[in-house]
Order: C-alpha cells, then sequence, then structure tokens
C-alpha cells in the first residue's frame, strides 16, 4: 500500500477530474481494458449501474439471470481469452451469490473481478438491510478482497484488485463498496498498478535448479511429464512442446492442462486423474524422472499418496511457494513462471527419444482402446453413449471448437475424448467440481472468442443448475451450441453408488421436463437425438447453424465412466471396468 | 511424523482484514492456535503476528506457505523452541488479605521472580514473565489459597537467526 502511494506521488503529470465514486467505478474498468462484465443490479450497487447506463457504447453488460451465472460467465470469459473476468452485484443476497464462482475461481486459478455493493458505511455492522460481511464470507475463497468506503479509495484498489487478479498465479479479487463512496465526489487520477511490496507474484527461477533439473532429465531413462493449467495460464504451450520433442518425452495432461499440446501429438499421451488414461495413470508409478509443470499433485490425479511415485525423482516447474512439497516432495523445485523456466531449461537439455518407453505408452493404450474407448466411441450396444457424441462434435467442428463441460460422467467423458489443436479450448470446473458452471461459463467463452466454435456438454442434472441463463442466450444471440447428454440420472454419483454403494440409487434418478420446449421457449433452436441414425446429421447442423442450437441427446442411464481409480486408492490400481 | 512447538513470525502490512485470513488458514485445516500476539515489529510499519501451534514439520511447513501467500503477508518464518528466545506474561490478582495472612505468599512471591504491580485495600496485583511452565508452577502454588483473576498473554519471542525483511522489503520493490 505504502509502495502505491509513493508510486502515484511520484508519476507527477496526472489528468484529475472531479467525478463520482461510482463514475470513477467505470473509468477504472475502462483504464483496465475491460468492455464487458455480467452482473446484476440492485439498491447497493445502483449508482454504479447508472453509469453503466451512461456509458454504455464503451462498456457492455450483460445481465446474468443470477448473480452465480455472472461469475461463471466471468470466469469462461477470462479462460477462453486470458484476460481479467468481471462480475458486480448488489449487497447482501447479491454478494453471496457469487460464492460459489469466487471458490471455483481460487481453486483453478482463474483472474477474475467482483465488485459488490455495501450499505453506507454510517450503517455497517448494523445489520441494514441487504447488508452482509461479503469480505468475511469470500476471505477464503479469494486472492485479495478490500472494502472501500470513501471514494478516494477508489482507483488505488481496483488498480491493485485487477493487478492481483492477473499476475503471479491468477485469482479471484472481490472489492466492495459502501454505497456512501459510491455517490461521494472526488479528484479521480488513474494509474495502473505496477507492484505491490509484500506481494512477490513472480519467482525468479533459480539457475541452480535449473541445472540441476537439466541434469535429471538428460540422465533420466523413463521421464515423464504431467503439465497443467500453469503452462496455459503461463502461455508456455511452445516451450512444453519443444521441451516434449527435444527431449523425446511422453507427456500427459491434467483436466485443466488439456488443449495445451494437440491432442493428437505423437508424444501427448492423455490425461492423468482418476478418470484419465490407463496408460500415464499405470506408468506414473514406473517412471524414473516425473516432471511436473504448472500442476499441483491435486488428489484427483495422485490418487493415494503413499503410492505416487515413489520410485521417480520429482521435478516440480511451479510459480506459487506455496505448492512446493504440499502434496509431492519435490526433488528439485524450480519457482517461477513456466515460461521463463522452460527457456532457461531447454538449451541445457539434450536431443534424445525414449523409443522403448514410449512404445509401453503406446502399448497400454491399445489395451484401454481394446476394453474402453473403442466401446465409448464407436459402440455396437443399441443404446447411445457420450462417447460417440463427443466424437461427432470432433468430426464436425474438426478439432477446433472450445469444449465447455459441467461436472460428472459427461465432463470425464468431454475431457477424456475431446480433441483440441488450439490452447484454451477446454473450459472446465476441475478444482471444486461445479454443477452449474458450463451453461455460463459457455456464454462467456464464447463473447471472449467470437470467431471460435463454443460448444457446451452439460448433464440433465448440472444443466438444471442455471438454466435460466438461456435467457442470456436469447436475449444477446449469443450463438453458444449446447449440448445435454441425458442420462435421466445424476450419472458420476449414481456410478458411485453402483460400484461402491450395491446400487442404492439414493435421490439420483432425475424425471426431468421436456429440454427442448424448454430452449424453444427461449426461442433457442432445438432438438432431441435418441437414436444412432440421426446423431451425426444433427451434430453437423447444429456446427453449422450460425445461431445458438440446443443439442438433447438420450444416452444410456446406466453406463460408467472407465477406467477409474477408486477414490483412495493408487494410480497403479486404474480400473479398465 | 512427530508434534513439536513451532513459534511462527509472520511480518505483514497493517491490515484490517487480515486476521480474519490467517486465522482462516487454521481453521481449514483443523489445526488449533495456541497462541496468538500481535504488535509492531523493528520495521516500521510493519506488523507481527507470533504464532504459536503444536504440529508436525510438514503442516508447520504448509501453514507457512500459505500465509506467505497471502498478499498483505511480507515474509513468515517458524522457529522451534531451541532456535528461540521466548517467554510469556501472566497477571495474578489475589486477596490482599492473603499477603498478610499467609507466610507462604511472601515467599512464592519471591521464589518466583515476580513482581508486585500494585496492592490495593482488597486486592493485590502480581505479574510474571516467563516460560508456560514456570507460570503455570506458580499458578499451582497460588491455587490453593485462591486466585481472584488470572490471565496469561500470548508468547512473545524472538529468533536466535537474523529475519531479513528489510532487505526482502527493497526486493519486492525491484
Ligand atoms: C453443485 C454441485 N452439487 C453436487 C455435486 C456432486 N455431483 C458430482 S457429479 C454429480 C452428478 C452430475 O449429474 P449430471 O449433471 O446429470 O451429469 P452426469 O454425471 O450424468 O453426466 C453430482 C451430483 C457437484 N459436483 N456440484
Amino acid at each position: 500500500m505504502e509502495t502505491l502511494k509513493e508510486k502515484q506521488t511520484e508519476s507527477t503529470t496526472k489528468k484529475t477530474i472531479t467525478i463520482s465514486g461510482a463514475e470513477a467505478i467505470i473509468h477504472c474498468l475502462l483504464a483496465e481494458g475491460v468492455d464487458l462484465l455480467y452482473g446484476y443490479p440492485g439498491g447497493a450497487i445502483m449508482p454504479v449501474y447508472d453509469e453503466l447506463y451512461k456509458f454504455q457504447d464503451k462498456l457492455t453488460h450483460i445481465l446474468t439471470r443470477h448473480e452465480q451465472g455472472a461469475t461463471h460467465a466471468a470466469q469462461g470469459y477470462a479462460r477462453v481469452s486470458g484476460k481479467v473476468g468481471v462480475a458486480m452485484a448488489t449487497s447482501g443476497p447479491g454478494a453471496t451469490n457469487l460464492v460459489t464462482g469466487l471458490a471455483d475461481a481460487q481453486i483453478d486459478s482463474t483472474p477474475m473481478v467482483c465488485i459488490t455493493g455495501q450499505v453506507p458505511r454510517h450503517l455497517l455492522g448494523s445489520d441494514a438491510f441487504q447488508e452482509t460481511d461479503i469480505i468475511g464470507i469470500s476471505t477464503p475463497v479469494t486472492k485479495w478482497n478490500y472494502q472501500i468506503t470513501t471514494a478516494a479509495e477508489i482507483p488505488e484498489i481496483m488498480a491493485k484488485a485487477f493487478y492481483i487478479a492477473r499476475s503471479g498465479r491468477p485469482g479471484p479479487v472481490l472489492v466492495d463498496i459502501t454505497k456512501n463512496a459510491q455517490f461521494e465526489e472526488f479528484e479521480f487520477s488513474y494509474e495502473k498498478c505496477t507492484g505491490v511490496r509484500s506481494y512477490n507474484p513472480t519467482p525468479k527461477p533459480s539457475p541452480n535448479a535449473i541445472a540441476a533439473a537439466a541434469e535429471l532429465i538428460n540422465s533420466a531413462k523413463k521421464p515423464f511429464i504431467v503439465w497443467g493449467q500453469g503452462v496455459i495460464l503461463g502461455k508456455a504451450e511452445e516451450e512444453l512442446k519443444a521441451l516434449v520433442e527435444k527431449a523425446g518425452i511422453p507427456a500427459a495432461w491434467t483436466i485443466l492442462g488439456a488443449s495445451a499440446l494437440d491432442t493428437d501429438h505423437p508424444l501427448n499421451v492423455g490425461m492423468v486423474g482418476m478418470h484419465g488414461n490407463y496408460g500415464p495413470n499405470l506408468l506414473t508409478n514406473e517412471c524414473d524422472v516425473l516432471i511436473a509443470i504448472g500442476m499441483r499433485f491435486d488428489d484427483r490425479v495422485t490418487g493415494r499418496l503413499e503410492s505416487y511415485a515413489t520410485q521417480a525423482k520429482v521435478i516440480h516447474f511451479e510459480i506459487d511457494p506455496a505448492e512446493i512439497h504440499k502434496n509431492v516432495y519435490a526433488d528439485v523445485a524450480i519457482l517461477g513462471d513456466a515460461k521463463e523456466s522452460l527457456n532457461l531449461l531447454l538449451p541445457k537439455i539434450n536431443k534424445n527419444t525414449h523409443e522403448s518407453w514410449h512404445n509401453i505408452f503406446k502399448e497400454k493404450y491399445q489395451i484401454e482402446f481394446d476394453t474402453v474407448i473403442k466401446n465409448d466411441i464407436h459402440p455396437t450396444k443399441a443404446g447411445l453413449t457420450m462417447g460417440e457424441v463427443i466424437e461427432e462434435i470432433n468430426i464436425a467442428s474438426g478439432h477446433k471448437a472450445v469444449i465447455v463441460t459441467d461436472v460428472g460422467q459427461h465432463q470425464m467423458i468431454g475431457c477424456r475424448y475431446a480433441k483440441f489443436k488450439q490452447s484454451k479450448s477446454n473450459i472446465t470446473s476441475g478444482g471444486l467440481g461445479t454443477m452449474g458452471f458450463a451453461l455460463p461459463a459457455a456464454i462467456g467463452a464464447k463473447m471472449g472468442a467470437m470467431d471460435r466454435e463454443v460448444v457446451a456438454i452439460i448433464g440433465d442434472g448440472g444443466y438444471q443448475m442455471t438454466i435460466q441463463e438461456l435467457g442470456v442466450i436469447f436475449q444477446h444471440k449469443v450463438p453458444v451450441k449446447i449440448v445435454v447428454l441425458n442420462n435421466d440420472h445424476l450419472g458420476m454419483v449414481r456410478q458411485w453408488q453402483e460400484l461402491f454403494f450395491e446400487k442404492r440409487y439414493a435421490s439420483t434418478v432425475m424425471v426431468n421436463p421436456d429440454f427442448v420446449k424448454i430452449a424453444e421457449g427461449y426461442h433457442i433452436e432445438a432438438k432431441r437425438v435418441s437414436e444412432r441414425k440421426d446423431l451425426k446429421e444433427t451434430i453437423q447442423k447444429m456446427i453449422a447453424s450460425k445461431d445458438a442450437y440446443f443439442l438433447e441427446v438420450k444416452v444410456e442411464q446406466e453406463d460408467n465412466v472407465f477406467p477409474m481409480i477408486p477414490s483412495g486408492a493408487s494410480v497403479s490400481e486404474v480400473r479398465l471396468q | 511424523m512427530e508434534k513439536k512447538w513451532f513459534t511462527m513470525s509472520v511480518y505483514s502490512e497493517n491490515n484490517v482484514g487480515l486476521l480474519n485470513r490467517i486465522s482462516g488458514i487454521f481453521l481449514k485445516r483443523h489445526i488449533n492456535i495456541e497462541s496468538l500476539n500481535v504488535s509492531k515489529s523493528e520495521i516500521d510499519n510493519v506488523s507481527k503476528f507470533t504464532i504459536v501451534i503444536y504440529t508436525t514439520d510438514k503442516w508447520v511447513q504448509n501453514i507457512v506457505g500459505q500465509i506467505e501467500k497471502q498478499i498483505e503477508v511480507i515474509k513468515a518464518f517458524y522457529h522451534t523452541d531451541d532456535e528461540t528466545i521466548y517467554q510469556e506474561s501472566a497477571l495474578f490478582k489475589i486477596a490482599s488479605d492473603l499477603l498478610f495472612d499467609e507466610r507462604q505468599i511472601q515467599n512464592i512471591i519471591k521464589e518466583s521472580n515476580s513482581q508486585i504491580v500494585t496492592v490495593a485495600r482488597d486486592f493485590f496485583v502480581l505479574a510474571k514473565s516467563g516460560k508456560r511452565n514456570e507460570i503455570d508452577e506458580m499458578y499451582e502454588k497460588f491455587k490453593p489459597f485462591g486466585i481472584m483473576q488470572f490471565v496469561r498473554s500470548g508468547r512473545i519471542s524472538v529468533s536466535k537467526e537474523e529475519m531479513k525483511i528489510s532487505a526482502l522489503l527493497k526486493d519486492f520493490q525491484h
């Protein structure tokens, strides 16, 4: 704070204008390059909405149908564009409705700034109408938060909010602004934040650690890369590819790392984790050097920690010091931005191929193909599978679509079988597993990449958690493609009940409404497919459509997702059936 | 893994919500804070939290990492008891008549190295600084005679090694 103030007084030639706090908020957003935000108005934020009205030629506000939708839309926008997503809400219930999105953005490192209105300063602590302690509530799920109570604080805090949200390991920031601060007039000038003295967002990689990593990699016989979203957030896709190719290392991804490297790249061996691919999970416990890049060893990735890669030397490239040794001990830890670290590493890496080691991955893939994949994407049974739907979407979109998935079986199938040619193409709720994420996130993703095809893949359960956002698609003519894979169950929970609770299907059977009629109610072209013969053509028609399109596919009710590492089991115990 | 006593020293900006953020880190991990003290530090405008926990090496590392990650935290250190000089303070409020009627009391005061802060008509107040067990011992000795009020502070501690905060602050500013 001190530094910021110092820096601001240092810079001498600043234009100041006298405006209200509410108008200042708009100028701050514009100065940060924001041209789109999502939100929902209410009493305590009305002065800002009044300014949004005046500035609508410069700043588009999208009225979502629920504040949770605003956060997920902002997340989808941020994930696809790399920019900071912005969501706005009123005090009290408006603010509390943001909490799920904040938690999701926090655990998935998504840059987002949420702005909430608050009761006037003199009413704070009086249990005023729609007063809630959103600073207290949001503290555990924000990277930073702050309550502004006078207009004069607005420029400095807003600048800091954007800086913190996007720098280092990104995350959500919440700024709560009392209503009096929105009305107050003050001398406004804006200066972007370039540093906070107590915060070191991007540590510099240590040359010694780089050298140690290079030595381990060069002498490895069975090296294995697992990368995560850090590669995408750090814009290190090219460096990852260069490393993989130069050293000839088989590489696998966590769910949030998907799309950083072409799915069809010969050294891309698939996904790790609970429903990841067979080979990469199994061989995690056979590699001699495990190179983790921008991933945090989530328990869904590692399975039982005590038997995770214990035979391997672990090299961990990571920007967040708190992640080092948190779950898995790193023999070599390289703190820093992935792009910078990999660029330092690359010249020290010897050219290599690890053919016989890579061949083991291919053998395992063949086993998985014969027992699982073949039946998933080219089924011979009568009922439709989720996998074949994804495969048709791949074909129709030429591997170019942004795939947004919700949470459940369809998410695992979607991430397993969707093919990507371009980074930032897989948008899903990874760490929090938030049902209801996909529909609003797809809206945000489309608005963040209007030139790209955006396909949302959603289960019948999660769809109904944020279904009201169809209103946004209708009102703003957002041309997203919505595919509901309807198994009339909360499929993933049902699968666990089948496998671990002797088929006691407690509250997982869903009696669903007519989804086609609902979409049509919003004037969205809609179609239901229940038979294989109609699938290909309908998906092609959907992808070809210039407008929003809703497709419900009636899939098998009791299919399971495999491979699977049962929770608490080791990656070596990955089951194919 | 073996549990030990650790003292964490957290240097931070003086910020309204920071205590909430820090205590939330313990709450989330279901780890008890044994003692907490907040004060100014040797650097102007930098606050210092002194937090005592009883846990394993692994957890103390994890927690220090999470604390340090908070934007307003400049740096967090942790030390074992051997690596620090530490003390707690306590106040005892005791009925005045005991001071005159019980010969024992005077001996306890002397032996315990405590100071009489004030003597009023009805009560007197003793202050004692030292290790937790010394204060506990004194407490046990007074207990049979009756203690009107007792309070003990959180641990305050300085480390034997240097904690390089000023240099860090310069680094952060680039
Ligand atoms: C908000 C929320 N509530 C509950 C869960 C637990 N949960 C995980 S998957 C799942 C079932 C999802 O069912 P559906 O959306 O129909 O997708 P499917 O698994 O059938 O593909 C549930 C209830 C969750 N992840 N998120």
